[in-house]
């Protein structure tokens, strides 16, 4: 009986009682939209929150999957050359098979591009937890392992997509389904997905627990190792998706792809609410964090205000101040 | 370019030595370059080892040797390498940076190594034999001049830089001062680093500040490439150039293919490497005296001439 209410009271709170933490990356992001539409009205032009909140999809995707990465207590800062390396497995994966497989190539490529996120994310999990190396220094190994194939893949060139695949691959990122860009969509989705596994699966409780205490959750019997190889390799994953709806944007993986990606993933988590050094996931705050970037360094070329120059110093203020306005609404 | 007219010269010149019927030790020529690391740099590599192949085919005497490396400090190490192991009649560099570079490049010359600087120039400039550079100034010159012809001297611009360097300067620069006197306006201008994910972005929101743009110069031609993606995307018909500048294959092709938005193009091309090693091939094996400063011009590619920029195999 005891043990009833007492579940009936945690319930109620856990999922009606949203913290300012929740809702902080929301205002912030509000705040932001009210002030770009003073500086320009064009601002809140469908086409161009289109635009933002959809280029801002590569970099909510990967943050989705970080976010399980960081409240685990780990770090993986080989999502960007990631995603450029699946970006160019993907790409030559498809022009290969085109002249037999036709259209059929772009799905089967996108398989082959979510195995081989899958298989990239479980090397660096196990890197960091078999291996017992810092996910700091491991990940900075694997960063340049496929920063390099990438440009070895590409002869520091291009991998161009294949002409006759352009087009119908095109809609992925062009798209738009109901109105709403597939990006977006598509995002959407993974946040969804990923918010039921951090908040009503029992592998989201472990999670935070292991990045809450690792000793704790030891002693509660979580095996640490399973949980963050396993967050290690959603986080695969996430590049993947974000892969697939990178390719068809420019048709093209260069060496330059995906380059700093990693920092602004791990920013708009943090931006989110999720603490650096683990604990507690916010989803929905990751997805917010990553649209606040993107509206940020388009609010900076909408202003007139900032000489070009002074560009990315006025992007690092902004940042702090919505961090400043999150930490003193609490 | 006057590639061939070089190739004929080291010819001559061979001919002129095989009279001598000397068979001495192998000529060695050094070339050291920056590993591709992009698009530009990609191109670099592929016309170096391509006229390393070809010198190495043609002259039996000569060997020449390419080595890249990834970074000013790698690049340092290759160079006492290279010069370690061996004599070096030649050495063929295009320094990652002009500092670092420049004590280092010194020591081979002591050693009486002929030396021939490519595109980014020492501090010293007493240390080179030979100095060959595009010109980064005719890049945006060139560009603004077709510009104001196309549009009748006016209409409004916005225009795309790279990263903050002298290379970015020297083009706005030369596209600033050409376009001075005439009604032509830059809307707008931002920085995108080269990289064409960020002018993607950066174009897109340029089509949503300003209802009407007549032409954009990126500068660069990876740029150009997220450029045209939104304008495309967009769907907006007021754009009537767009422009980049380096001679990339892909949009050679397109100069070759007529297209309407990019009739011409801007070379700053990589393939220049190829010329100062030709060049140096041709001091030591002709005697050709090659000693002094040579600054490629920047003409436009047009539809007539596309086929001598454009190189199908080459990664750039």
């Amino acid at each position: 009986m005891t043990i009833m209410v007492n579940s009936t009271a945690i319930r109620p709170e856990r999922e009606w009682n949203i913290g300012w933490t929740d809702v902080g990356p929301f205002v912030a992001l509000i705040v932001l939209m009210l002030i770009g539409f003073l500086i320009n009205p064009d601002f809140l032009s469908a086409t161009n929150l289109g635009n933002v909140i959809t280029r801002s999809a590569f970099i909510a995707i990967i943050a989705v999957g970080a976010t399980f990465v960081i409240s685990c207590g780990g770090l993986d800062l080989s999502v960007g050359s990631m995603a450029a390396f699946i970006t160019g497995i993907t790409i030559l994966f498809m022009n290969r098979m085109a002249p037999d497989w036709g259209m059929m190539a772009i799905p089967a490529g996108m398989m082959v591009a979510i195995v081989v996120g899958l298989f990239c994310g479980l090397m660096n999990g196990l890197i960091v937890t078999i291996g017992r190396i810092e996910p700091f220094i491991a990940t900075l190994g694997t960063m340049g392992i496929f920063r390099a194939l990438i440009t070895y893949m590409s002869d520091g060139g291009s991998i161009p997509i294949d002409r006759s695949l352009r087009d119908a691959y095109r809609p992925v990122y062009f798209g738009t389904f109901a109105g709403i860009p597939l990006p977006i969509i598509i995002s959407v989705a993974v946040a969804a997905v990923a918010s039921f596994i951090l908040y009503k699966m029992k592998y989201g409780r472990k999670c935070a627990a292991v990045g809450a205490n690792e000793d704790v959750a030891r002693y509660s019997g979580i095996s640490i190792i399973k949980t963050r190889t396993i967050a290690y390799t959603i986080q695969g994953a996430c590049v993947a998706i974000a892969a697939i709806c990178y390719v068809p944007r420019l048709g093209a993986a260069t060496p330059t792809t995906g380059v700093l990606w990693e920092l602004q993933v791990i920013t708009a988590v943090v931006i989110g609410g999720t603490a650096l050094r683990g604990g507690k996931g916010h989803v929905w705050g990751t997805v917010a964090g990553a649209v606040i970037l993107e509206l940020i360094a388009n609010l900076m070329v909408l202003s007139d205000f900032v000489s070009e120059y002074l560009v990315a110093g006025v992007q690092g203020v902004i940042i702090i101040i919505a961090m400043l306005i999150q930490r003193f609404s609490k | 370019m006057s590639t061939t007219k070089w190739i004929a010269a080291a010819a001559v010149g061979a001919l002129l030595i095989a009279g001598q019927a000397v068979a001495a030790d192998k000529k060695v020529v050094a070339v050291s370059i920056p590993a591709a690391d992009h698009g530009w740099t990609a191109g670099i590599v592929y016309h170096a080892q391509a006229a390393a192949k070809e010198i190495n085919a043609a002259f039996p005497n000569v060997e020449v040797i390419v080595k890249t490396s990834p970074s000013a400090t790698a690049q340092v190490s290759a160079l006492e390498d290279l010069s370690a192991a061996r004599k070096l009649d030649a050495l063929v560099i295009l320094p990652y940076t002009s500092e670092e570079l420049t004590t280092p490049v010194k020591a081979v010359k002591d050693a009486g190594t002929f030396i021939t600087v490519v595109d980014r120039g020492l501090n010293d400039p007493s240390i080179q034999d030979l100095y060959l550079a595009g010109d980064n100034i005719a890049v945006g010159r060139n560009t603004a001049k077709f510009m104001i012809d196309k549009l009748g001297g006016k209409g409004n611009l916005v225009v795309l830089r790279g990263i903050p360097t002298v290379i970015d300067d020297e083009r706005i620069k030369g596209f600033q001062d050409a376009i001075q006197d005439t009604d032509l306006k830059v809307l707008d201008i931002q920085y995108a680093n080269w990289n064409s994910d960020e002018a993607f972005k950066l174009m897109q929101d340029y089509l949503a500040k300003y209802p009407h743009i007549d032409a954009v110069w990126a500068n660069d031609d990876d740029m150009l490439l997220g450029v045209l993606e939104a304008v495309k995307q967009s769907g907006r018909k007021d754009i009537k150039l767009a422009l980049g500048g380096n001679g990339m294959k892909d949009i050679v092709k397109k100069v070759i293919d007529g297209d309407a938005m990019t009739p011409v193009e801007t070379p700053y091309p990589p393939a220049m490497i190829k010329t100062a090693i030709y060049m140096t091939v041709a001091n030591i094996v002709g005697q050709a005296p090659v000693r002094g400063t040579v600054k490629l011009d920047a003409p436009l590619i047009t539809q007539e001439n596309a086929k001598e920029y454009y190189f199908p195999d080459s990664p750039f």
